[in-house]
């Protein structure tokens, strides 16, 4: 019998031919913990009687979620976790270096074929290089740190295939947010989604770690893709590893198939409180906007910064908008200087944080007051995100928040993304 | 172990931001404090009216969003015996198990807020004692009964010194 995608590498990680809904344990390759969920492990660590980590050199901790730190609550959680990184040499990037999951694909460690862990719900990021990572808890952290394994159900697979051809102003974050509102919130529940189709390669590798990093918002293990030529050379900028990609068996068995064409796809916008609560721009077109946010994990990469300064070049954020943008990496940050990137952003008005989480997750960095709209590039609109639940928060392309923050209103991006092209 | 409480009842896809609030679940590791505001977003007086024992019961895909720990740590420190929903985010279903909090899968549809129930997760067996109805849970599987029977994954680790499910 074929086998989909992460049935492959979950068999090549426990010893023997696996098929969905078996349960295996299987052998990491790659472990992460950022500064939300680490303090919690390092405790459990202790209460299993961890000694050392398996292999210091397969896991990492990240401090982004609250980085600088904003209270000496959070200062003290951070203390615990540089001392836990040292003491067992384990590798930390500190404040500035960017969001886990823009850093473990940077870091060259995972590629095709590769199974990772990470305590937080985004890990399915590195699908985007045809890798089984998944998010987990504190507790099963730990229990990977000691012992370089993980219990899994095998997933069934639920496959998207995308044909045609996105139009301007159009990018995969628009793809994503419809597929979300198309089979909802939990419509791939202990399942593992695979993009496939024309539409999906054709995507550069930022818009492929987009599609990969919502895969968590349908309920989705996974949110796996081939790899190609793209994925190689990506990469190619990090580490000489040789990595093998893992192609689906034409007759391996899905629980699902759904065939989308994206040709007259229009911007998509996620309204409050809820991810699959999804509808074209147009359907909230004209709502004000008092906060635009342009960054995380999602949508913080290079070519979603220069996306968004080509709306933005040579004109003024709106007035009554307060325009945030947070770099997925000090290395992304670098390349957007070097571009002149940041410079458009700033002169447009933009305020540009420390690269990580920026204000996604509420601890800091631009907390939305009470009654206030939010339109952010981020993955989560759920009511208190941000750190107030009285805020409404949309989320939608980087050029469709480039585009409400010039006019302070929710903007259809295509007329801006015209003359930029023109 | 047969657990007895009053039901709290919630609705579809509850999640981990309405469990516990990232603006506190940074601060601390003291989940007596993150234990005060569980569910405040959706009911402010929650943890008030929580009597221990008590039971959340709620619809489809709870506990979706963040892998936070805190999430059924802050539950299981409000003195909740168990959630029962008709599904649960898979995040969450391992980090309860993981942490020693008893989650079923089951149609919660006939069950009202303030029913009296008495809930054996083992053998996944719900009774609600005012309605007078039982209410068949999806079994868990063999490897999660056996880390919560081991009373969480950390007492399992301690046991065998990694994962031991033969
Ligand atoms: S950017 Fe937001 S979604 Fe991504 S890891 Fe940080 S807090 Fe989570």
């Amino acid at each position: 019998m074929g086998q989909t995608i992460i049935e492959k590498i979950l068999s090549s990680h426990c010893g023997r031919t696996a098929h969905a809904g078996e349960i295996v344990v299987a052998r990491l390759d790659f472990i992460m913990g950022q500064d939300g969920t680490s303090p919690l492990a390092i405790r459990a660590f202790q209460e299993m009687d961890g000694q050392a980590v398996f292999d210091p050199d397969r896991a990492a901790l990240v401090i982004d979620h609250s980085a600088p730190s904003p209270n000496e609550g959070v200062s003290a959680l951070h203390k615990l976790m540089r001392e836990f990184a040292r003491e067992k040499g384990l590798h930390l990037f500190d404040i500035g270096e960017g969001v886990c999951h823009q850093l473990v694909p940077e870091s060259g460690r995972v590629g095709p074929g590769s199974l990772v862990i990470g305590a937080d719900s985004h890990t399915c990021t590195y699908g985007a290089l045809n890798a089984f990572s998944t998010g987990v808890g504190s507790t099963d952290l730990a229990a990977g740190l000691i012992s370089g394994q993980m219990w899994f159900k095998v997933p069934e697979t639920f496959k998207f295939v995308c044909r045609g051809t996105l139009p301007p102003g159009v990018y995969a974050k628009d793809l994503i947010l419809f597929l979300i509102g198309d089979v909802t919130a939990d419509g791939v529940t202990y399942m593992s989604a695979e993009y496939t189709g024309g539409a999906v390669t054709a995507l550069s590798m930022e818009g492929r770690f987009t599609m990969a990093n919502m895969a968590i918002e349908m309920g989705a293990k996974a949110g796996l893709m081939e790899a190609d030529d793209k994925t190689f050379a990506w990469l190619g900028q990090f580490t000489r590893r040789q990595f093998t990609p893992v192609s689906a068996d034409p007759d391996a068995r899905y629980a699902k198939i759904k065939e989308y064409d994206v040709s007259s796809l229009a911007p998509q916008v996620a309204r409050p409180h809820r991810v699959d609560n999804v509808c074209p721009v147009d359907g909230v077109a004209g709502t004000p906007v008092q906060q635009a946010v342009l960054g995380t994990c999602t949508n913080g990469r290079l070519e979603d910064l220069r996306i968004a300064a080509g709306i933005l070049a040579g004109r003024r954020v709106h007035r009554d908008v307060r325009l945030i943008v947070a770099p997925a990496s000090r290395r992304i940050f670098l390349q957007a200087m070097r571009e002149g990137i940041i410079q458009t952003l700033v002169e447009s008005g933009a305020a540009v944080v420390t690269p990580g989480c920026g204000p996604c997750v509420g601890t800091h960095n631009g907390v939305p007051s009470d009654g206030e709209n939010v339109i952010s590039t981020a993955n989560r609109n759920f009511k208190g995100r941000m750190g107030n639940s009285n805020a409404f928060i949309y989320l939608a392309s980087p050029a469709t928040v480039a585009a409400s923050a010039l006019t302070g209103q929710i903007t259809d991006p295509r007329e801006f993304v015209k003359q930029v092209t023109a | 172990m047969i657990l007895a409480g009053r039901a709290h009842k919630f609705s579809d896809d509850v999640n981990t931001d309405y469990i516990i609030s990232g603006k506190y679940k940074f601060k601390t590791l003291d989940m007596k404090e993150l234990a005060k505001h569980v569910m405040e977003d959706l009911d402010p007086d929650f943890y008030r009216k929580v009597a221990p024992g008590d039971f959340i019961v709620a619809g489809a895909n709870f506990g979706c969003g963040s892998s936070r720990e805190q999430a059924p740590l802050a539950i299981k420190h409000a003195n909740v015996a168990a959630v029962l929903a008709k599904s649960f985010a898979r995040i969450f279903y391992r980090n309860a198990i993981n942490t020693g909090l008893p989650v079923l899968e089951c149609d919660t549809d006939g069950i009202e807020p303030g029913d009296e129930l008495t809930v054996d997760p083992a053998a996944g067996v719900i009774t609600n004692r005012t309605k007078g109805t039982v209410i068949p849970a999806k079994p868990l599987p063999p490897v999660m009964i056996k880390i919560l029977n081991d009373g969480g994954l950390a007492a399992h680790f301690r046991k065998y010194g990694g994962f031991n499910f033969d």
